[in-house]
């Protein structure tokens, strides 16, 4: 509006519509009010908008993101389809609850799978993630990592002893590799700092000899791009080997092969047939029984599909079975006793802080203010004190050489020799979470006593009203939306806390996040840690929503 | 409430039994401690109603006999273990004396109305006494740790030195200690350099996003309010679990700033919270008149409203600061060692080397947070008075 005599003003509006008589009701610029008021709305959300908005996409970066990760790791379970992607194709087929241990053909797709893995690390880790389902898995698979070496060394060996040719990188890459990529892979230098040229198949040797080219091909890529090497000078996993006879003695048509080293490959498919040989499951169950049972196999089938349940399962207490969910034998189930401690214990603290946040509340709220305000200090500064130094002022109370020991071995209450255990059980961190959550149990209780006039307790009281009555009758009906608020707010923080009963918890008086923490940083079961943590924030969501209803997150006051 | 019952002078036949009640009840402490509950109970009655009874009797004058009472207590206390009962004495004669004079002079109804029965009175003092208890337990533990941490022997409790009041159970070598090991001074250095960054952070995204929550039209405002809210209620351990994973992924775990944005996402609530709390009173009258006098929406923003809200943006800020500087269950899975924070220090030495240097710590610690709460407390009284919401 920098032309002031120019700008509409409210009174065009209103001759225009005096002017036409008829028509909506216009704005002063002449568009209908309806519109312009429109208008004015939009410009006004989309500006509230553009002012939350950093601030909710830092939260959602910073923290929603985080959460969200969370709960896609508690069903993750990529790891086994990645791994032993041909097991698991092979194992669709096997009909685990007969008890019959899988074909051989779930063999070789294991051996293939695993010694690729071994190759690349990663079958150890595919271990301790089996552990945590089949005791024994990692340790199964570490073994096998190394044993399923010898098993291809075999072959190996019988085609060197063939002919020495064998043992050199050179030949197979002259019978595998197509010419072109022969010259590139011999003219590559490692120095230059560019991956090794990537692996072009001979024509027509993908039909001729197949399981040779795939693991030819895993081979040469795995050296090009895990070792930075040339795969052309190379010599071959035993796995190649392994392959090699596979399809010598799988009725290969060598005779139709008229490339370089055809006569090498003409010798080696006559000599093929006669080579000492083992099946793969023989093999497996020489390197561990375990491979010769059920139980092993059960678990990768189950496991295989790339999203699972079993996190879930796990953390209540039951596990995957051919037959479905089961519950876990007695002595192995420690996460239900862990949430039901957790949600007792939590109930017992709320209790213990609104029994003791209510009086203090209510004579903070009937005191006048000057006294009010003094107390408040004392209410305010154990909430305004570092939560560390409240648990370590816990620990020098209860501990048995501690102050409260102290005074009542002073006192005579309890012998020298017996004094009380109050610390490392549930007494201990119930106790010091009592008083580290009671201030935010008195704070909301006191803003809504606050507002509950003392005259009308008086006035119950003139009608008759025994004391009683009156607080049981008038006062305590308008509190309870206070306790309401505070039991939340002091349930929902107790039930994930983890720093004070980690300290004055010991063994019994220890929380589902506890078990959390110990997850993440000591048994490395992050997914269990992740279902863990999901079912908990589902309960904290429960009760944050039940919050929202009941006081309205607007409503939360601090200080 | 004010004191207008009339007061009078109460019987001995009052007085009398409840000192008596009062006397047995600290009797069986003392006698506990010297071997016979039994005795104590009986020698405490006796000995308290004897004084209720040559009070009333003499009609003796109320400060000499007070004085004398706490002078023979304390020696009594003296003779029997020392120094530190010699105290205890002391403030027990000092509470006879006021307790005699308390009851007989009927000082304890000045107070309340005057219609209550006996039994009523009895309650509003027993009231009291159960509320000051539970004030007692709320304050005690933090009262008890500073002075143990002057505490000459590496133990968490009382020495008898300390009792004694001997100046040999005293010493500052735990605060020594704090200021000259390097992984204290590393844990302070790291703390100090953490929360003001992550405080920055909160404060102002959180600023902006309050204004923004506070404007009349706002859709979805209860889903963003419940997004904005939620690193307050989501459980520590989950937040922490869930940001250990993402930040590994992301390349953010174990770095400064990865323990910087945690820590802001966190604090981040309490300003949105203090914030909208304090716009909520704001006259939005006042930015229109400042744009109708012809000052842009920047200039308006820095000179009407943030001297406005400023006190609550400053409380938020210290909220935000208290969370990023107490924050341990985070930091122990985003950060790495070179990330040590102050509590994360006093954890490692709460759980493995309980080393009384938490003590000397935590005792920094409190008078940090009384400063802190001192400065809240002040910018509430006077947001509140800026807003004329208070006449105080």
């Amino acid at each position: 509006m920098s032309n002031a005599s120019e700008a509409p003003t409210p009174d065009d509006g209103l001759k225009l519509t005096d002017s036409e008589n008829t028509g909506p009701v216009l704005a002063a610029d002449g568009t209908p009010l309806k519109r312009s008021l429109g208008r004015a709305l939009r410009r006004q959300k989309l500006r509230a908008l553009m002012l939350i908005a950093p601030l909710l996409i830092f939260v959602l970066l910073t923290f929603i993101a985080p959460i969200a990760d969370m709960l896609f790791r508690s069903v993750e379970n990529q790891i086994v389809s990645e791994t032993l992607p041909r097991t698991v194709v092979a194992l669709d087929d096997w009909d685990s609850t007969t008890g019959d241990l899988p074909s051989e053909a779930v063999y070789e797709a294991a051996y293939y799978d695993i010694f690729i893995a071994a190759e690349r690390k990663l079958h150890t880790r595919l271990g301790s993630r089996l552990n945590y389902e089949l005791t024994g898995a990692s340790s199964l698979f570490r073994k096998s990592g190394r044993g399923l070496d010898d098993l291809g060394e075999v072959y190996q060996d019988q085609f060197e002893d063939l002919n020495e040719a064998w043992e050199d990188g050179e030949t197979w890459a002259l019978l595998m590799g197509s010419g072109d990529w022969q010259d590139k892979a011999y003219a590559w230098e490692k120095s230059s700092g560019d991956l090794a040229p990537k692996l072009e198949l001979r024509e027509g040797i993908e039909e001729l000899l197949p399981k040779t080219a795939a693991a030819y091909s895993s081979f040469a890529n795995f050296v090009r791009v895990d070792d930075g090497d040339n795969p052309a000078t190379e010599d071959p996993w035993s796995l190649v080997y392994t392959a090699f006879w596979q399809d010598l003695t799988g009725g290969a048509n060598v005779a139709s092969y008229s490339g370089p080293e055809a006569e090498l490959l003409m010798e080696a498919a006559n000599a093929a047939s006669g080579f000492e040989s083992t099946t793969f499951a023989e093999g497996f169950a020489d390197i561990d029984k375990d491979w010769a049972s059920t139980p092993i196999w059960q678990t990768i089938k189950t496991y295989s599909p790339k999203y699972t349940s079993g996190y879930f399962l796990n953390s209540v207490d039951m596990q995957k079975t051919p037959d479905g969910p089961e519950l876990r034998d007695a002595n192995e189930r420690i996460y239900g006793i862990l949430f039901k401690r957790t949600m007792f214990m939590s109930m017992v603290i709320t209790i213990s802080c609104i029994m003791l946040g209510y009086p203090v509340a209510w004579i903070l709220a009937n005191l006048p203010a000057r006294t009010a305000n003094l107390l408040m200090i004392l209410v305010l500064l154990p909430f305004w004190t570092s939560l560390l130094v409240r648990t370590s002022a816990w620990k020098v109370m209860l501990q048995q050489q501690g102050v409260i020991n102290d005074v009542l071995v002073w006192l005579g209450l309890v012998g020298d020799g017996d004094r009380l255990v109050m610390i490392n059980n549930q007494f201990g961190t119930i106790v010091a979470m009592t008083h580290i959550l009671l201030p935010f149990m008195i704070l909301p209780l006191y803003s809504v006593m606050q507002t509950i006039p003392p005259s009308y307790l008086r006035a119950a009281k003139s009608l008759g009203a025994t004391n009683w009555t009156a607080f049981w009758r008038v006062y305590f009906p308008q509190s309870v939306p206070g306790i309401g608020a505070g039991s939340i707010l002091v349930f929902i923080l107790s039930i994930g806390y983890y720093i004070t009963p980690e300290i004055v918890g010991g063994t019994t008086g220890t929380f589902i996040s506890n078990r959390i923490a110990y997850h993440i940083s000591s048994s490395l079961n992050w997914g269990l840690a992740a279902a863990l943590g999901t079912i908990l924030l589902a309960v904290v969501m429960i009760l944050y929503w039940a919050y929202d209803k009941i006081v309205g997150i607007d409503n939360v006051k601090l200080g | 409430m004010a004191a207008l019952t009339p007061i009078s002078r109460k019987p001995l036949s009052f007085v009398a039994p409840v000192m008596a009640a009062a006397g047995a009840f600290f009797g069986i402490f003392v006698g506990t401690a010297n071997g016979s509950t039994l005795l104590g109970f009986l020698i405490g009655g006796v000995l308290l109603a004897a004084i209720a009874v040559v009070i009333m009797k003499m009609d003796l004058p109320e400060k000499p006999v007070r004085w004398a009472l706490i002078v023979v207590f304390a020696v009594l206390g003296f003779f029997l273990a020392g120094i530190p009962s010699a105290v205890l004495g002391g403030l027990f004669g000092w509470f006879t004396g006021w307790f005699a004079y308390w009851l007989y002079e009927g000082r304890y109804r000045a107070k309340i109305a005057p219609y209550l029965t006996p039994g009523q009175v009895l309650w509003h003092f027993a009231f009291r006494v159960i509320c000051g208890a539970i004030f007692f337990f709320l304050i005690t533990p933090i009262v008890v740790v500073m002075p143990l941490s002057f505490n000459a022997e590496s133990f968490f409790t009382f020495t008898p030195e300390m009792l004694r009041f001997d100046p040999e159970g005293y010493s500052l070598r735990h605060y020594r200690d704090f200021f000259t090991s390097d992984a204290w001074q590393q844990a302070l250095w790291n703390s100090v350099t953490i929360a003001p960054m992550a405080t920055i952070l909160s404060v102002g995204f959180g600023t902006l996003a309050a204004i923004g929550l506070s404007q009349p039209h706002v859709p979805f405002r209860r889903a963003i309010m419940a997004i904005l809210i939620s690193p307050m209620i989501v459980p520590l351990i989950i937040s922490a679990a869930g940001m250990y994973f993402f930040y590994s992924r992301i390349g953010l775990q174990g770095t400064y700033l990865g323990v910087v944005l945690a820590h802001a996402a966190l604090g981040i609530p309490f300003v949105i919270i203090t914030v909208t709390a304090t716009l909520v009173g704001f006259d939005n009258s006042l930015t229109r008149a400042a744009a109708n006098m012809g000052a842009d929406p920047v200039t308006t923003f820095f000179r009407v409203q943030m001297p406005l809200i400023l006190p609550g943006v400053i409380s938020g800020g210290l909220f935000a600061f208290i969370t990023s500087f107490d924050e341990v269950v985070v930091v122990l899975f985003v950060g790495s060692a070179s990330q040590k924070t102050l509590p994360w220090q006093m954890f490692i030495g709460l759980r493995e080397q309980i080393s009384p240097t938490i003590l000397a710590v935590a005792t920094i610690l409190v008078a940090i947070s009384i400063c802190l709460l001192t400065v809240v407390e002040l910018l509430r009284r006077r947001s509140e008075r800026l807003r004329g919401m208070s006449p105080g």
